[in-house]
């Protein structure tokens, strides 16, 4: 790579994970990943049970935090500046990097107040009906729901619930929105609606996803990192970064072998 | 019952068994299974007679005292004019006051140790202590009260007051409130709480909204069942030495904190160990009364507890 390359990557890059390694307590669960995830893209991590995905999505937005004895090495950067630096209050960072989990959690409250209350806790001038109604428009969910926005969140199907989470997650506005496996737990369609959504999102958001789904990730992906997992002596599992590129590159001509084995279904 | 047709020789030899002994061991099988079934059986109806002779027994002593006079009288030396209405509103002084201390105290504690404690040594040895303090015997409670409450705090109490009692029944059931407290938000999905803090919520936003909402029906159950557990107790109200005979009421002020009291089981206990069978009856009739506010105390947690339940 030329240096000029670089320093391009280098202004591109919204996100930037450096020789990140995850601790749980006395366990390494991901050893020293270095991958940048572009602005306005879709990457996917792909990879075995237990690779370390999830855990490394976590860190992008302090998530890690939460779990007890969780450590972070390394440096992870959003726009440049350190999200682990010591100034740097979690609460903030999350606000600015969105969420999606793998199961639907809509909060046990209406429909419209699953979207109010984050606009509410952070601040929101504008009028929430309408910040309600666009957020809903743009999780491509408003027609389903809008003669029952005083219904529960729950009362609602899961892919309709996934959609929700995600109408609540970019009512905030985030530059990035993390989404750990959001179609694992739904039907064909609704993933199909899930990523079409995020084909529409990308214009907007940065979207990192992990996935089990190859051909989820080959599908609606621009980047993809391929994780893979070995044994250490005492039995654990260390996740590691195989290969990262442009997804047609991953899926057609890999470089590594494993990459190749896994993308075409020869193990995982 | 006809043995089935009979089938290929098995392949392992210990499994060459006559279907006749099958039957016959399957037969002896389904015996115990009956006797178990009947012994159980027996246990439910033996404890339920108790239950019954024992409830049958305080109503058929105590319904004919049950009267209007009974509730509006105050306790006295003739059994004809003696009646429980000093016991009864120094019951529902205590239990209120019980309760305002417990609740904040209690589920505020509970919220604490489990939202906002990092799970450390420290947080494990207190949480055993609290356990263990639900199972300390109550006249040690009446004890630490006798001398906190009752002498250290004498300024503030006036001794043996309506004040010192409430504070050392809230101590007693403090522990409990905490337990069901911290049980209740323990059931609560942390996927709820991710979901707010991915969103950029604090961690007291968390709480408040989301989390405390579906863990109140949850808490409420244990603060009643706690506090039921308060009205029936004696001995530490003894021990910080309850009056028995107040032919007045505590007045409706600060100062009405600081006037001497009963309540209905010291009611009872005093007039149990008199000699005059009369009194015995009016014992039984203060029974049904505590009885009959435990029991709708009880309801109302079962029903709290079904009603939010989704």
């Amino acid at each position: 790579m030329t240096t000029n390359s670089v320093s391009q990557v280098a202004t591109k890059a919204c996100l930037r994970a450096k020789n990140v390694s995850v601790y749980y307590g006395p366990f390494l669960a991901v050893r020293d990943v270095s991958l940048d995830i572009f602005r306005n893209e879709i990457t996917a991590l792909i990879g075995p049970s237990g690779c370390g995905k999830s855990t490394l999505l976590r860190c992008f937005n302090r998530t890690n935090d939460l779990i007890l004895g969780a450590r972070v090495e390394g440096k992870v950067t959003f726009q440049g500046s350190d999200l682990y630096d010591e100034g740097v209050d979690p609460v903030y960072v999350r606000r600015r990097i969105g969420m999606v989990f793998q199961k639907p959690n809509p909060f046990t409250k209406s429909i419209y107040e699953n979207i109010a209350f984050a606009a509410r806790i952070n601040g929101y001038k504008g009028s929430i009906d309408e910040l309600v109604e666009t957020s809903l428009q743009r999780a491509a969910l408003w027609d389903e729901v809008k003669d029952k926005l005083k219904e529960s969140g729950l009362s609602l199907s899961g892919g309709q619930q996934q959609r929700l989470c995600i109408a609540r997650a970019i009512a905030i506005e985030p530059e990035v929105i993390l989404m750990d496996e959001p179609c694992s737990a739904l039907d064909p369609i609704s993933t199909l609606q899930i990523e079409e959504l995020m084909r529409e999102l990308e214009s907007r958001y940065t979207i990192v996803i992990v996935t089990h789904n190859m051909q989820q990730a080959s599908r609606i992906s621009d980047k993809t990192a391929f994780f893979n997992a070995e044994s250490t002596e005492t039995g654990n599992k260390v996740g590691y970064l195989v290969e990262y590129g442009d997804t047609e590159q991953i899926f057609s001509e890999p470089r590594e072998q494993a990459t190749q084995d896994y993308v075409s279904g020869r193990f995982g | 019952m006809t043995p089935l047709s009979s089938q290929s020789t098995p392949l392992d030899a210990g499994w060459d068994i006559e279907q006749k002994e099958v039957l016959s061991a399957l037969g002896k099988r389904k015996a115990i299974d009956k006797w178990f079934s009947w012994l159980a059986l027996f246990a439910v109806v033996f404890s339920l007679f108790v239950l019954v002779v024992l409830l049958a027994d305080v109503i058929i002593d105590g319904a004919p005292v049950l009267s209007w006079n009974f509730f509006t009288s105050f306790p006295s030396r003739r059994p004809a004019d003696a009646g429980i209405v000093s016991a009864l509103v120094g019951t529902v002084w205590v239990m209120v006051l019980v309760a305002l201390f417990t609740f904040p105290i209690g589920v505020g504690a509970g919220i604490f140790l489990e939202e906002f404690v990092p799970d450390s040594l420290i947080a494990k040895a207190v949480e055993i202590n609290i356990s263990n303090l639900a199972g300390v015997p109550s006249i040690i409670y009446g004890l630490l009260g006798l001398q906190v409450f009752v002498r250290l705090l004498f300024v503030i109490t006036q001794g043996r007051s309506v004040l010192s009692g409430a504070l050392t029944l809230a101590l007693l059931v403090l522990p409990i409130v905490i337990i069901a407290t911290r049980e209740s938000l323990r059931s609560i999905p942390s996927s709820l709480r991710q979901a707010g803090f991915a969103l950029g919520a604090t961690r007291w936003q968390v709480i408040r909204s989301h989390v405390f909402p579906l863990a109140l029906p949850g808490i409420l159950t244990g603060v009643i069942l706690a506090l039921s557990r308060a009205i029936g107790e004696t001995a530490p109200l003894i021990t910080i030495g309850a009056l028995t005979y107040i032919p007045f009421l505590p007045e409706l002020s600060l100062r009405g904190l600081q006037s001497p009291f009963t309540v209905l089981p010291i009611q009872i206990y005093n007039w149990v160990s008199r000699p005059q069978t009369e009194f015995h009856d009016l014992a039984a009739g203060a029974i049904i009364v505590l009885m009959v506010i435990l029991l709708m105390m009880n309801a109302t947690a079962i029903y709290l507890r079904n009603r939010f339940q989704k």
